[in-house]
């Protein structure tokens, strides 16, 4: 396990401001870190970040969102590096968790949504016509709020994902090895055929991370993912994001100050426009948003003064 | 004593009386009745039924036993037996088991998985529904002009045959099952859904291999007890020609040829001149009441089962 929460900007140096990635920043995240778990199944997700691991992941550019005619979401253009871990914050309805979804696909489920603009990963469309959906939420996994396990056993929670994409490889160690990752193999190791729903809270939000984790995706999205969970749960999930960071880019909404301080590396703050529509208000390196913002409206939303 | 011991005492006094005090909630205690007693009229009524039924037809079993269970019809109400109404009904509750619960759960899945919530889709909604409480002599109509004809069209006898019946049938509780099944599925949380797709499933697979496990339990329950509604009709069957006719002994022609059901039993014999007729009608109205029940507690026995293993 790595140390609670080391400061912010101590795990990922960067110039703190987002966009094009300066020449003087060295490609501190490059090194693919070996993992400290031994699995040689899965085909680790990153492998694009070795080409160039300053190429963000994922681009979003002049994104807007429509439920029918409400626009949740106007104009908003972000970049996500690898290897970080990036927190949407804002008050509630500024359209964090709208965005998030449009980054997999999740919001084609829902009747009448509509999505203006790009949102590009590793440099593809992920609306052009062409591209599938499903193949998108595999690459681009998901933990949500609640967590939500399948009503079937450990085993087949984390099996479902990986059997229905077809992967080869030993199914055992797809399992064991993803748990690993979750840090929840110890806790389930001698009970893989119970019920998922039997864990505790904070285990089944893990067991969630580890199903995430078993279709070998390169980004993990997450949205609120400790809002269920009590102050011990969610600093062990904290924990295993900054583990996870390694292999993932991870994307978090949270309504928690202190979880985006403590573990994100990058902050993007949203608010509500005067038509209700989302739009970010400012970005940039978590610590200079929290201690050093440049806009009125982050000093006020992370002081604690609205929001 | 000082005086402010004193008032406390007083003050405790008086809290012990508030507390031990009860109000007398008159419309509370009169509700309450009211609903113990309509439990005990339902029961009461339920209870004069069946030991009325119970007590005609134990002579009936007491005499024949098994014998009235296998016997063939007969115009002799000392020699006929229910077994061509047992075989009807069975193959009767088979024909219903094998199209109206696939076409029930399909048209329910798609209706709540994969059709847009539209305008259409809540009109065809509201219009099962109302298909669900039609009367059931109607689907007989229905079984009569459609069914009857369309078989007998076909050369399979003249179409007063057990897949006209079961076919009737069939389309009598197809709205129950749609309903139901849908039911079951709404039930299903959509964090499963959700889930699933973040995953990478496909619609198919969040449905095949999430939702509807998550359901079954519930669409079986719907699903049996619109069976065991099926078995008990008869007037849809009359009219769809289950007079008392005595199955084919030739095999080929047991699907084609006349047939009976138990309910159609009962009515013909409840009509007959003999007494004796009055008390065989009563004994095959505890057949198809076992039936019913065995039928209900195979329901239970799967959904439970079922919840188990998943």
């Amino acid at each position: 396990m790595s140390q609670l929460a080391p400061p912010p900007d101590a795990a990922v140096p960067t110039n703190g401001h987002l966009g094009p990635p300066g020449p003087d920043t060295p490609a501190v995240a490059a090194p693919i870190l070996p993992t400290r778990d031994r699995a040689p199944v899965m085909s680790t997700g990153p492998a694009a970040a070795s080409v160039d691991a300053r190429d963000p992941v994922i681009r979003i550019e002049g994104l807007s969102f429509y439920y029918g005619t409400f626009r949740a979401v106007k104009d908003v253009s972000i970049e996500f590096e690898p290897n970080r871990i990036t927190a949407l914050i804002g008050p509630s309805g500024c359209g964090k968790s709208t965005l998030l979804r449009t980054i997999n696909r999740m919001n084609d489920l829902i009747p009448g949504a509509r999505v203006d603009g790009k949102v590009h990963y590793h440099g593809h469309d992920l609306y052009a016509k062409d591209v599938d959906p499903v193949e998108v939420r595999r690459r681009i996994g998901m933990v949500f709020q609640k967590p939500n396990p399948f009503p079937k056993s450990i085993y087949d929670n984390i099996a479902f994902g990986p059997r229905i994409n077809g992967m080869k490889g030993n199914m055992d160690e797809i399992v064991e090895s993803s748990l690993r990752r979750a840090a929840l193999w110890d806790d389930v190791k001698d009970k893989l055929n119970q019920s998922g729903l039997a864990l505790s809270g904070g285990q089944q939000q893990r067991l969630c991370i580890a199903r995430a984790i078993a279709t070998s995706p390169d980004v993990i999205l997450m949205d609120e993912p400790c809002s269920a969970l009590d102050p011990r749960s969610t600093l062990q999930i904290e924990e295993l994001m900054l583990e996870l960071k390694e292999r993932y880019t991870i994307v978090i909404v949270t309504h928690n100050m202190q979880q985006a301080a403590r573990a994100s590396d990058h902050t993007v703050f949203m608010n509500m426009a005067d038509d209700r529509a989302g739009y970010v208000v400012e970005e940039g390196a978590t610590l200079d948003i929290f201690t050093n913002p440049r806009n009125q409206l982050t000093e006020d939303y992370v002081s604690g003064r609205f929001g | 004593m000082t005086t402010v011991a004193r008032s406390a005492q007083a003050a405790g006094a008086s809290v012990q009386d508030g507390l031990s005090r009860r109000r007398r909630d008159v419309p509370g205690t009169l509700f309450l009745i009211l609903l113990l007693g309509s439990l005990l009229f339902s029961l009461a009524i339920l209870f004069i039924l069946l030991a009325d039924v119970l007590t005609k037809a134990s002579p009936v079993f007491a005499e024949r036993g098994a014998d009235f269970l296998t016997a063939p019809l007969s115009s002799n109400p000392s020699k006929a037996g229910v077994g061509q109404g047992i075989i009807g009904t069975a193959i009767l509750g088979v024909i219903v088991a094998l199209t109206a619960f696939p076409f029930g759960i399909a048209t329910a899945t798609y209706l709540e998985e994969y059709a847009r919530d539209s305008r259409l889709t809540r009109f065809i909604q509201v219009n099962i529904r109302n298909l669900a409480g039609v009367p059931s002599v109607v689907y007989g109509l229905l079984g009569l002009s459609v069914f009857v004809a369309l078989f007998e069209s076909l050369g399979l006898g003249n179409g007063r045959n057990v897949l006209a019946g079961g076919a009737t049938l069939a389309v009598l509780v197809l709205p129950i099952v749609i309903i139901t099944s849908i039911e079951a599925l709404r039930a299903v949380p959509n964090s499963i859904r959700e889930a699933g797709y973040g995953v990478g499933a496909s619609r198919w697979e969040v449905t095949r291999h999430l939702v509807l496990p998550a359901a079954a339990p519930g669409v079986l329950t719907g699903t049996v007890l619109a069976l065991s509604r099926a078995l008990g009709e008869t007037a849809p069957l009359v009219l769809a020609g289950a007079v008392l006719g005595s199955f084919s002994a030739d095999v080929s022609k047991v699907l084609t040829g006349s047939y009976t059901a138990l309910p159609a039993i009962v009515y013909d014999w409840s009509r007959k001149p003999q007494d004796a007729f009055r008390a065989d009608a009563a004994a095959a109205i505890v057949v198809l009441l076992a039936i019913t029940l065995l039928a209900n507690a195979i329901a239970i026995y799967l959904r439970n089962r079922y919840e188990r293993t998943s």
